[in-house]
């Protein structure tokens, strides 16, 4: 019997911490989004200075390692796909495949992820930080709302920097492709552009940046939510951070999972 | 008689079953500096957190000038916020900020003062805690009294009617701490503020309190000037000012209880 109400017990709490959780983050994104969509009409504008910072930082200072990766990870298919396409004699078709899976798929993924790891655990730290030197609740005293100050220029670099990022790791994920394409599978390199061309629709670009703001989304949101439950220090904020990106990576997934399910049965 | 600038009435707080604050009534006046005074964990800094309306009260009521701040939504509580300034325990200064911006932070936020006019008004108020010169530095290049001594300025920068301090002196030297207590009544006299003080240094009780409220778990079990206190042969009041620590748990079978886990 006292088993039974311990099980029953652990059910209910579960569910309650649950649910508190995502009214907490329910109420989070409610927040951004009136500071980022209704109050600018109420005279009370976004704080630009801070978001191109943020844009630097999120954007701009990820490039050397969203380039690096994606041109890697287009070696790495090109390899892959030439594997089993050359026995049918078909190298050719490396550039379809590379082409097609950058750009609707690795191009957006790495990318989110990648973003994730440097600028979702950045601000997930900072703002856990913040919350333990009493920042956060200096910046209320102050009357100075903390989602406008340090969640609305994040989210909106993030919405901005990461289709851009994306289209920089397409690019250079079909480089890869391409340099392998040249150097081991004797294809030239106008051929190679030709065939990725006729290979690519103007779909699959569309379909691959749509996903990135549902990324940025989610990267922003967590990171944040993350930052703001922090509680207990420094170990708080190194737990915080670690959650932000286990969670984030996971959403991410699943939230690329509805996207293809999406766009694949509707367009 | 004047009407208090802060009233709060059977305020009641607690943390998941815990009660942390039981009933808590106060009246502070225009101009008067209260010090309230405690052990760790009686509630004090719980009490100043829902003042300024950062926590929420379970039941009761706190009057700033009349206004209500446990019912008022964020925008409705703005012009009172902008009355008060609080010094935090940790000076809370935002650390990816200059000394500089972090006072001129609520100037830039709050009013449409021209940008020169904020440069001046941020050297006046840094200077005033003795810190002319230190505004392009990080927070993270000064010293702790210098970090409460920037904090002091930014709470300062809207000229406040009411300033409140939590633990000003805490983990700081004496002397230092000396000088942010000389420097509290060197602001009260030039802005004829109300101070609210949160402390357990008795030291500075005696300096700058008119009055001191001594809270014991989460109830406030006297108010009076420090004078009463000094003279006061309550039990919990003279534990507290002749520095005597709690007396040994003695009882020996409890003692093996609690090593065994067995404590009821």
């Amino acid at each position: 019997m006292s088993r039974l109400i311990n099980i029953l017990g652990y059910i209910g709490r579960s569910a309650n911490s649950f649910f508190s959780r995502l009214t907490r983050m329910t109420a989070l994104g409610e927040n951004a989004i009136y500071w980022v969509i209704v109050a600018p009409f109420k005279g009370k504008g976004i704080r630009w200075k801070s978001t191109i910072h943020q844009m630097v930082l999120i954007g701009f200072n990820s490039i050397p390692i969203v380039v690096v990766i994606c041109f890697f990870v287009g070696l790495i298919l090109a390899m892959q796909s030439a594997y089993q396409l050359e026995r049918f004699g078909a190298s050719i078709y490396v550039a379809d495949l590379v082409g097609v899976a950058i750009t609707r798929e690795m191009g957006p993924l790495l990318t989110a992820i990648i973003v994730t790891g440097r600028s979702g655990s950045a601000i997930a730290a900072e703002i856990g930080t913040m919350k333990v030197y009493e920042e956060i609740d200096a910046l209320q005293t102050m009357g100075l709302n903390p989602v406008r100050f340090l969640v609305v220029p994040r989210l909106i670099a993030l919405l901005v920097m990461l289709p851009c990022l994306t289209l920089i790791a397409d690019f250079v994920g079909i480089a890869g492709g391409l340099t392998l394409a040249t150097l081991n599978l004797k294809i030239s390199f106008v051929r190679y552009l030709t065939q990725t061309a006729n290979a690519l629709v103007l779909k699959d670009l569309i379909t691959g940046l749509a996903k990135t703001i549902v990324f940025a989304i989610i990267i922003a949101q967590i990171g944040s939510y993350q930052g703001f439950s922090v509680e207990g220090g420094a170990e708080g904020v190194g737990k915080a951070t670690t959650a932000a990106v286990v969670s984030s990576i996971f959403l991410i997934i699943v939230a690329d999972l509805v996207c293809t399910i999406f766009f694949y049965s509707t367009l | 008689m004047t009407q208090p600038i802060i009233e709060i009435i059977n305020l009641v707080t607690y943390y998941d079953s815990r009660k942390i604050l039981d009933g808590i009534n106060l009246q502070i006046y225009p101009g008067e500096t209260v010090t309230i005074l405690g052990r760790s964990g009686c509630g004090k800094s719980t009490l100043l957190r829902h003042i300024v309306g950062l926590s929420h009260p379970t039941d009761g009521q706190i009057l700033i000038k009349g206004s209500d701040i446990t019912r008022l939504n964020e925008e409705q509580r703005l012009p009172t916020l902008k009355k008060i300034g609080m010094l935090f325990q940790s000076s809370a200064l935002f650390n990816s900020m200059t000394v500089g911006d972090n006072v001129a932070l609520p100037l830039r936020e709050h009013t449409h003062l021209e940008e020169p006019t904020i440069q001046i008004m941020t050297r006046m108020k840094l200077d005033q805690v003795g810190l002319s010169g230190f505004e392009d530095f990080m927070p993270a290049q000064l010293s702790g009294g210098m970090k409460k001594r920037a904090a002091l300025a930014r709470a300062i920068a809207m000229d406040p009617d009411i300033l409140f301090c939590d633990e000003p002196s805490a983990g700081l030297d004496p002397i230092v701490a000396v000088g942010i207590d000389q420097l509290i009544m060197k602001l009260k006299k030039a802005f004829k503020m109300t101070i609210v003080v949160v402390t357990h240094e008795l030291a500075s009780v005696f300096q700058i309190a008119d009055r001191v409220a001594l809270m014991d778990k989460g109830k406030i079990i006297a108010i009076g000037t420090p004078d009463d206190f000094k003279n006061s042969d309550n039990e919990t009041i003279s534990q507290f000012f002749n520095r005597i620590p709690d007396p040994e748990n003695i009882d020996k079978q409890e003692y093996l209880n609690s090593l065994i886990g067995n404590s009821k």
